[in-house]
């Protein structure tokens, strides 16, 4: 059983339903990865997951726990992570105030958690003083993602975390994904770069419409013939 | 070249007809613009009721003060009004969460746009506008007591043995002394608490504080009661300074907003530059060099006129002139803060 599990989802923004019950799973020390084309409804399925969405059906559960119920900053706290997609740094406030403001919600000492995301990211600490919005690209991204990890959440979704930098920082934040996998987080991703992503993801989902496409292994999805013309471009 | 004598002379007469009233006027001016720049961070909208709720605080303040010297209380050398500035701000905040809870709030809840926002702060500025009339009247009040000088024109005269004088106000010091305190305190409480940093966070990108789980119910609090505490500060300052009348506060609304998008809209060390740059360019402006001049001239250019640029009278087009400039030039302020 997975840890993540979303059912069936339905849901939109008020309108016409944007999912149209897809079925998403995710279990801890797994890095999932959705494609499909612009407007499928890979981001509403994030929101649906961290329940900023209308739902009109399907259930979510966290852990076995029905959490539909849980306002997005209960599910916070509840252990889910999320990495926007853009506008996911403070730019205005350092790194390590990013830091601390993604474990506004900890009472704890958080010097330890500071310490393992420094660790993650070693060029963080380097420029720990250093507003976020001075940062480079990519380094922006490692940011975003050291301050949705402070609540050292079970759950981490990130909505298209490689979009707009270079096939090389791109490699180095899988890497670091990977590392946070490594410390039995699941991982939730949407991806533009499908074919990059596929290649670390033990499963896949291709989204299209608001419905499962295909489902299967990253290397099942990179071998399917109507997945890679359809959507890795050949 | 002019004699040393004369140039000392001539500094002299500028700390007491520039310096000094340009930065008591300055930290007055910081104060205020510190407030709209914290309102307009937090709840994104131009506050135009800021200069009557600073009019409000003082109003509080000099009626607590009356009752206290009604008592036979008194600060010793210091204004009894700086006892009451305590009681003055608690009603201002309490007057402020309430005006929230039962105007902005709605408009929240609705989404709003920003323009809307300063509509609804107009009509809450005629309402406290009218509030602070119908209840302590629209004439000048004065309420000052405790020493009124650090030392007078004549002492330093008479200490010195120069031609000019140089008056030290207690009004001015105090002005100064506190503007520095509270600010310090502001800033402290924005870089180092928990609480300041997630309104610094609110106000730099509301959908990540909310993500974060911050309690924008909270910040918005807290964001009014500093409001009260700077606007409560402000006013009192003022009225210690000149006197208390509840137009000139209406006024005072334009050199603050000019301070604020000047220095940045948004931007707490933008508002305080900003202050003092509207306040020195408005007292300088409006200085009267013939004397000064003359001091630091040979006499076959010692000018016949008064060498004023601009009567006092129009001290506002001041303001006005820097704020249109700044628009134009750089609509987001020497800090890069918002665009209104
Ligand atoms: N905030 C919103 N309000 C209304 N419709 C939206 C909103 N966000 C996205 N949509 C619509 O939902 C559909 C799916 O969008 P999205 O989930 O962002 O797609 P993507 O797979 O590219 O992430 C699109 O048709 C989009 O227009
Ligand atoms: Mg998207």
């Amino acid at each position: 059983m997975s840890y993540l599990v979303g059912k069936d989802l339905c849901g939109g923004y008020g309108g016409p339903d944007i999912l149209k019950g897809c079925d998403i799973e995710v279990g801890k020390g797994e890095v999932v990865v959705i494609v499909g084309p612009n407007g499928a409804g890979k981001s509403t399925a994030m929101k649906a997951f961290l329940g900023m969405l209308q739902m009109t059906g399907g259930s979510i559960t966290l852990g076995g726990e029905d959490i539909m119920s849980l306002s997005p900053q209960q599910r916070i706290r509840a252990g889910i992570g999320f990495v926007p997609q853009t506008h996911n740094v403070f730019t205005g406030m350092s790194v390590e105030e990013n830091l601390e403001m993604g474990a506004f919600i900890r009472d704890d000492d958080i010097s330890g958690t500071l310490e393992e995301i420094y660790q993650l990211f070693p060029i963080l600490k380097e420029k720990r003083l250093q507003a976020a919005g001075e940062l480079s690209g990519g380094q922006r991204q490692q940011v975003a993602v050291g301050r949705a990890m402070m609540t050292k959440p079970s759950v981490l979704m990130l909505d298209e975390p490689t979009a707009g930098v270079s096939p090389i920082v791109m490699d180095e934040l899988f890497d670091r994904i990977l590392e946070v996998r490594a410390k039995n987080v699941a991982v939730l991703m949407v991806e533009q770069n499908a074919r990059q992503a596929l290649q670390i993801a033990d499963k896949g989902y291709v989204l299209v419409m608001g419905e499962n496409r295909f489902t299967g292994t990253g290397a099942e999805l990179l071998a399917d013939d109507d997945v890679r013309k359809s959507f890795l471009g050949g | 070249m002019p004699e040393f004598i004369d140039i000392l002379n001539a500094l002299v007469l500028m700390t007491n007809y520039v310096i000094l009233p340009a930065l008591t006027y300055g930290s007055q001016l910081a104060l205020g613009a510190l407030g709209v720049t914290l309102v307009f961070g937090i709840l994104r909208f131009s506050n135009f009721a800021h200069g009557d709720t600073m009019a409000f605080g003082a109003m509080v303040t000099i009626l607590i003060t009356w009752w206290f010297q009604s008592l036979g209380l008194s600060f010793g050398p210091l204004p009894t009004a700086l006892l009451a500035l305590p009681f003055g701000i608690a009603v201002t905040a309490v007057f402020l969460l309430f005006t929230d809870r039962f105007v902005y709030k709605h408009y929240r809840g609705i989404g709003a746009k920003p323009i809307t926002f300063v509509m609804v702060s107009v009509g809450v500025m005629f309402i406290m506008n009218g509030l602070v009339r119908f209840v302590i009247g629209p004439a000048d009040q004065r309420f000052a007591d405790g020493a009124r000088f650090i030392f007078k024109a004549r002492e330093f005269k008479e200490y010195t043995g120069l031609a000019e004088g140089l008056a030290l106000r207690s009004s001015q010091v105090i002005t100064i002394v506190l503007a520095i305190i509270l600010v310090a305190a502001l800033f402290w409480f924005l870089q180092k608490t928990k609480t300041g940093k997630a309104m610094r966070a609110f106000s730099d990108n509301e959908n990540l504080a909310l993500l974060s789980g911050i309690d924008p119910d909270k910040i918005v609090r807290i964001t009014w009661i500093l409001a009260a505490i700077l606007a409560t500060v402000a006013g009192v300052l003022y009225g210690l300074d000149k006197s208390f009348k509840p137009f000139v506060y209406f006024q005072l609304l334009l050199p603050i907003f000019a301070a604020a998008i000047v220095g940045g809209l948004g931007k707490p060390i933008g508002a305080i530059a900003g202050g003092f740059i509207i306040a020195f360019s408005e007292v300088a402006i409006t200085y009267v060099y013939k004397k000064f001049l003359i001091y630091l001239l040979p006499e076959n250019l010692e000018p016949e006129s008064l060498m004023q640029l601009l009567a006092t009278e129009y001290k506002f087009a001041v303001s006005f002139v820097i704020l249109v400039l700044v628009l134009l030039v750089r609509p987001t302020g020497i800090f890069k803060g918002n665009v209104v």
